[in-house]
């Protein structure tokens, strides 16, 4: 069933999209990220032009990031202050961001960096992920293992203005979750995405958040970034389509519920594997894509302005 | 409403009742024509359109209708200015290296005839006319031959997605003066104006042309929404944003376990 989008100007078929939505939501409930980096890129190949699939996967994250907030507070699984942190940081970036996605768009260049961004994000992120998780599981197997140290001591728990996070079981320096927060902007600003795939590794990894808190704290965060991306490119581009993202929203709501269910009901590191696993595939997509030889060596883009 | 956009559809209304009143009240020299509708309305369930153009070709001094004559029919859509970007291969993986920018590429064009094109009319001619995607002109800064390869892909890729097609000999006579044929619209068609021209040839001669305003809008819940978009930006982000937030927040009402 064909359904005409009033500002990607083309037709597209209403199953497909759903079901794009709902499997995107899906994976965005069970790992809380949100998703962007898979949907934007599923957008894309379905022929919607690039501008507008990054505007409007913004826009359905919010929905799919406030759904999955929702059922995570129900939990008691989103640590307020620890994401309100992260936000303040996330914001400052995004602008840094903003500006160095421009540089690179007066280059020309601005396609092959997002590319390469993303292989090499996702493709460190990923691998690490695989490895630490692959590893806990066979620890699991093999019985019961030496309990180690609740947290290791480097110099970053030296930094001045330690907070209390007693959701997240911490007392760090505030520095730590602001320049995260700070770093993914500028990632989010830069490659249209929400940020969750960076993010979730490196609450675990960095500050060492329990993995039960990150997803609802990391999609508490994801909304406001998501939101502020929204209202910019609604401002700067009008590249939203509302039409569109109601659609992926109808569905990716409904998909995220069903992954925070089957994500509640799954253990930490089986959770982290799989999302690795996810991460890397999705790498390996766009690294092959990078070197395989295009059909068509030449593309084709409108000249900015209005027409 | 501000007052360029009131100017705009001031401008367009009365271009369609100029159009209609062209194609059917007056003729040019030998030919009266006209199109089944001067106006393409793109709504939420769009998929592609089909118009009727049909004409009679007059008996008068210039053509004898004891001889048949030819017609070409060619619908150029609105003309854009685009950035073609070539990719080389660099360091293993393919960076674009050279872009060229080609102004008045026209977004949508397709020609019928009755006969094959070269039989009809001379290659200067056909050039003159830019009959068939491949004589289409465009701007470059460029020379010529380097700018061939970057209009070879614009050609190439907008024959690959139905927006370019190549002249058809779907023009049919219907008698010695009635002509019709079709042109399809793909569900991808840009919005904007169009012109539909008709030509009349006899013995690779141009007897006689016709050119009528075609308009391609977007209508009903999609027109709104486009509109909503392009004249408040900044509240339709916000609204954006809100429509967000309820359907996050009533898929999560609904799925709650209580």
């Amino acid at each position: 069933m064909p359904v005409y989008l009033p500002i990607a100007e083309i037709s597209v078929n209403l199953f497909l999209i759903l079901g794009m939505g709902g499997a995107v939501g899906l994976l965005s409930g069970m790992f809380g990220v949100g998703g962007g980096f898979l949907m934007t890129p599923l957008l894309i190949l379905t022929g919607i032009p690039p501008a507008v699939a990054v505007a409007t996967g913004a826009n359905q994250l919010v929905a799919a990031s406030v759904s999955g907030v929702l059922a995570h507070w129900r939990r008691g699984n989103v640590d307020f202050k620890m994401g309100t942190v992260l936000l303040v940081g996330g914001i400052g970036g995004s602008f840094l961001g903003t500006w160095i996605f421009a540089l690179l768009k007066a280059a020309g260049q601005v396609d092959l960096m997002i590319s390469l961004s993303y292989v090499l994000f996702l493709g460190v992120i990923g691998g690490l992920m695989l490895i630490e998780s692959v590893g806990a599981l066979l620890r699991n197997r093999r019985g019961p293992a030496k309990r180690k140290k609740m947290h290791q001591h480097y110099w970053i728990h030296g930094l001045p203005f330690k907070m209390r996070f007693r959701k997240s079981k911490l007392y760090i320096s505030a520095l730590m979750p602001l320049g995260l927060g700070f770093l993914v902007g500028i990632l989010s600003a830069i490659m249209g995405v929400g940020g969750g795939f960076v993010m979730v590794p490196a609450m675990i990894y960095l500050l060492g958040m329990p993995t039960s808190v990150v997803v609802g704290t990391s999609l508490f965060q994801i909304i406001f970034v998501t939101a502020n991306v929204t209202l910019l490119h609604s401002i700067t581009t009008q590249t939203v389509d509302v039409m569109l993202a109601l659609l992926l929203m109808s569905s990716a709501v409904v998909g995220a519920q069903f992954g925070t269910r089957i994500g509640a009901r799954m253990k930490g590191e089986q959770l982290r594997s799989l999302l690795a696993l996810v991460v890397l595939v999705v790498c390996a997509k766009i690294a092959f894509d990078l070197v395989l030889t295009p059909d068509d060596l030449y593309s084709i883009s409108l000249v900015e302005g209005k027409i | 409403m501000t007052l360029p956009r009131f100017l705009q559809h001031l401008t367009f209304l009365a271009g369609l009742t100029i159009g209609t009143a062209a194609s059917s009240a007056f003729a040019a020299g030998s030919l009266v024509t006209d199109i089944s509708s001067h106006l393409i309305s793109v709504t939420s369930d769009f998929t592609g359109a089909d118009l009727l153009l049909f004409g009679s070709v007059r008996d008068d001094e210039s053509f004898k209708t004891d001889e048949l004559g030819d017609i070409i029919v060619v619908v150029r859509g609105p003309q854009k200015n685009v950035t073609v970007r070539k990719k080389e291969r660099v360091a293993g993986i393919w960076v674009n290296t050279e872009s060229v920018e080609v102004r008045k590429v026209p977004g949508f064009y397709a020609a019928a005839s009755n006969r094959p094109v070269d039989e009809i009319t001379t290659p200067d001619t056909l050039d003159r006319l830019r009959i068939g995607p491949n004589r289409l002109v465009f701007q470059t800064d460029v020379g010529k031959r380097e700018a061939a390869s970057f209009k070879e892909a614009i050609i190439r890729q907008q024959g690959q997605s139905e927006l370019y097609t190549s002249v058809t000999p779907t023009v049919h006579f219907l008698g010695p003066s009635l002509f019709r044929t079709t042109i399809h619209f793909p569900a991808n068609v840009p919005v904007g104006n169009y012109t539909a021209e008709f030509y009349l040839f006899q013995d690779k001669e141009l007897i006689s042309a016709q050119s009528s305003p075609l308009f391609i809008k977007k209508f009903g819940l999609g027109r709104q929404i486009f509109d909503f978009a392009q004249n408040y930006p900044t509240l339709h982000g916000i609204a954006a944003i809100l429509v967000a937030l309820f359907a996050g927040w009533v898929a999560s009402a609904l799925f709650r376990k209580d």
